[in-house]
């Protein structure tokens, strides 16, 4: 048990909090922990396009990625100082239980079953996404009703599993799931023609189909039957910890509402805007009160850019549309509270 | 007197380890805020299993759920173990053959199976099925038979008459065979000679079967598989992760078999091989009658350590995507997160499967 009790002391000065330890003073926090590694060990992918991936020179990306790189930047002021840990979905639970890893990025789907009864806590979502099927061409395949009697490749014990097993159960429909735990073994059976579909959540569907030997043979259905929001996830023991990774995802996503990104953050150093100072930490303390220092959001701004730089970078190029994952001030839902 | 107080001590510190493990886990789970124990195992799955010898849906039970994965992993475990006997056998003899050629391809095999991974053999044997083609350009080895990516379809036999009529011809059956057996007992005390049974009734079962689908009774039909819109329904069929994993297995163990079996023959004294020739006998029946009885002794042991070892790997099947006992109990843990308790669970069934195994082939020995 933590004693933290995530109650920042207000009206403290905002001095160089690195000597000063968060309220409460529990025995083993992750901060603490993270500052005598002198990393932030994160657990992501072993392999998904635009969350989590290695480039050609083995350098990991993604925006997943950016949140494990955002979190370091915040607390260590370098958000190279990350150590990844591949996991595949059977192990990534485990593995933040155990204290391997300090905090989970992996495009995980928050459910009430792992919030609540896997006692994982998720301190935001980052993007939101959905179950959908890519099939073969050939077959002529426009709806999922139409898919009654396939065969479709699943990634055992992912939400695409049981949302597969429950639309079909809804609409009296059958199929044969082929259950393949590696997803580029699962990819390349699919691909092979072992199964009829392949259900992912949408956004991974568009990599899985630039792997394709020929893509334009394979094709994305447009329905999305369930609603997959991704958020990193922690342990519920350090609720300092929580709200340190909380507000590194609503940096990103605040920066790019108040038009920062990472070229022009500086020239917004010298802004009177009350709003900006307060984010770039010239006012309000708000570092002190999180247990870093008061650059830390600049810092996260400065090294990994707002949330559109990350869309930018990670997703589009994979001829990802934005969606439902734009500003709720473009139309979309991402939508983070103010630092105030 | 002091070796007692030795072993005692040993088993007590074996005991304490294990109780302070247990212990401190229970102690770590609850610091981590997390529910223990087997409630879960009640709970309704959500998923669906592609391949059950058990009826089970997405409503059934996690404990369900893992009884259908262990009922796999003993299909193709007791299948494997047939399989690999039989061609463990054939490289043992082969391996020690005069003919130079067939000794020399019985030890290649043997050094490339022996010494590449298991998960890699798998893996090739799942990835040659992948290379078949689809559905629709389905093989046709045979009239009735396809053999496509999604596995080799055969006509089965429907059965719409209950169990009734499965009783009665089972009835019928045994009688018949009982009949045969006497008569095949008199044969030989009279003319020395033994009448062939097995095959005699295995004749008239196929009789009885021929005819009831000749005269159209309704309770056997012929199922054929048919081309859908998503491949064959209907029929027999053998998935490419079932054959992958059976192929895989009884081929790496049937190397290590046919080298105890090989140990075997060789540890049969040649004056048992020479006395037998001497008789007049012929060289197959030497093998049969004189060498492989008394190999067998030998060859048992190890054998059944290599049962064991078969039935352990059958655990790789999660890479293939074989719905065993291991792949159902790894997504499982990953769906309700109870990580300790589904290990200890897996562990334990593995632990009393191999149990069982050792007791049977002990049983087995002379």
């Amino acid at each position: 048990m933590s004693g933290c009790s995530g109650v920042g002391v207000p009206g403290a000065s905002a001095t160089a909090a690195g000597a000063r330890t968060p309220t409460g003073g529990a025995a083993a926090s992750t901060l603490d922990g993270v500052r005598r590694k002198g990393y932030v060990h994160c657990g992501v992918s072993t392999g998904v396009a635009g969350f989590s991936a290695t480039d050609a020179r083995g350098n990991w990306r993604g925006l997943d990625v950016d949140v494990c790189r955002a979190i370091a930047a915040a607390v260590l002021g370098d958000a190279s100082k990350v150590r990844y840990t591949p996991l595949t979905a059977a192990q990534r639970f485990t593995a933040l239980q155990s204290g391997e890893i300090d905090v989970l990025s992996r495009n995980t789907t928050i459910t009430f079953q792992r919030d609540v009864q896997l006692g994982i806590e998720f301190p935001a979502a980052n993007w939101y996404d959905g179950t959908g099927f890519i099939v073969h061409k050939a077959l002529g395949v426009k709806a999922v009703e139409e898919l009654d009697g396939a065969t479709i490749c699943l990634i055992p014990g992912t939400t695409n599993q049981l949302d597969v097993t429950d639309y079909f159960r809804k609409h009296h429909l059958a199929f044969t799931p082929v259950v393949i735990e590696r997803l580029d073994e699962a990819t390349s059976a699919f691909f092979a023609g072992r199964c009829d579909a392949f259900a992912q959540d949408r956004s991974n569907l568009a990599s899985v189909r630039a792997r394709a030997p020929i893509p334009d043979a394979e094709v994305i259905l447009p329905q999305v039957i369930s609603k997959a929001p991704y958020g990193p996830g922690v342990m519920p023991n350090d609720v300092r910890w929580m709200e340190i990774v909380r507000w590194s995802v609503f940096a990103m996503i605040d920066a790019e509402e108040l038009g920062l990104s990472s070229r022009t953050i500086d020239r917004a150093l010298a802004s009177d805007d009350p709003n900006l100072q307060r984010f770039l930490g010239t006012t309000g303390g708000f570092g002190a009160m999180l247990g870093v220092d008061s650059g830390w959001a600049y810092r996260i701004v400065k090294q990994v850019g707002s949330y559109g730089e990350s869309f930018d970078r990670n997703l589009r190029p994979l001829g990802l549309d934005r969606g439902v994952n734009r500003l709720w001030s473009d139309g979309g839902i991402l939508y983070a509270p103010d630092l105030r | 007197m002091r070796a007692l107080a030795w072993q005692a001590g040993a088993v007590a510190l074996v005991l304490a380890l294990l109780v302070v493990l247990v212990v401190q886990t229970a102690a770590n789970l609850r610091l981590r805020g997390l529910a223990s124990g087997f409630g879960f195992l009640g709970r309704a799955t959500g998923f669906e299993i592609s391949a059950s010898p058990l009826a089970y849906s997405p409503r059934d039970s996690y404990a369900r759920a893992l009884a259908v994965g262990l009922l796999n992993t003993v299909r193709v475990a007791l299948l494997a173990i047939v399989l690999a006997t039989a061609l463990g056998l054939v490289l043992g003899i082969a391996r020690l053959s005069r003919v130079r050629i067939v000794a020399t391809l019985a030890r290649a095999y043997v050094e490339v199976v022996r010494n590449t991974p298991l998960l890699l053999q798998l893996l090739f044997w799942y990835s040659l099925s992948q290379a078949l083609p689809g559905p629709r350009d389905a093989l046709r080895p045979l009239p009735g038979v396809f053999l496509c990516i999604r596995g080799l379809h055969l006509p089965g036999l429907a059965w719409h008459g209950g169990t009734r009529w499965l009783v009665a011809a089972a009835g019928a059956l045994a009688i018949v065979v009982g009949l045969l057996r006497g008569i095949s007992r008199r044969q030989r005390d009279r003319a020395g000679r033994a009448l062939p049974t097995a095959r005699l009734a295995a004749g008239a079962a196929a009789v009885l079967l021929v005819g009831a689908i000749a005269a159209g009774h309704p309770a056997v039909t012929l199922d054929r598989p048919a081309l859908m819109r998503f491949g064959f329904e209907g029929g027999m069929s053998l998935t490419p992760e079932f054959a992958a994993l059976l192929i895989g297995l009884s081929t790496n163990t049937a190397a290590f078999i046919g080298e105890i079996v090989r140990g075997g023959i060789l540890a049969v004294d040649r004056g048992q091989t020479e006395a037998a020739a001497a008789l007049g006998m012929s060289r197959a029946r030497v093998l049969r009658l004189v060498v492989l009885p008394q190999a067998l002794r030998v060859a048992l042991p190890p054998t059944t350590t290599q049962y064991l070892n078969l039935t352990k790997n059958s655990s790789l099947a999660v890479a293939i995507g074989y719905p065993d006992l291991m792949s159902i109990a790894d997504t499982t843990l990953n769906q309700t997160g109870q990580a300790v308790e589904v290990i200890a669970l897996v562990m334990t069934v593995y632990l009393a499967l191999s149990l069982v195994i050792a007791l049977l082939m002990s049983a087995a020995e002379p």
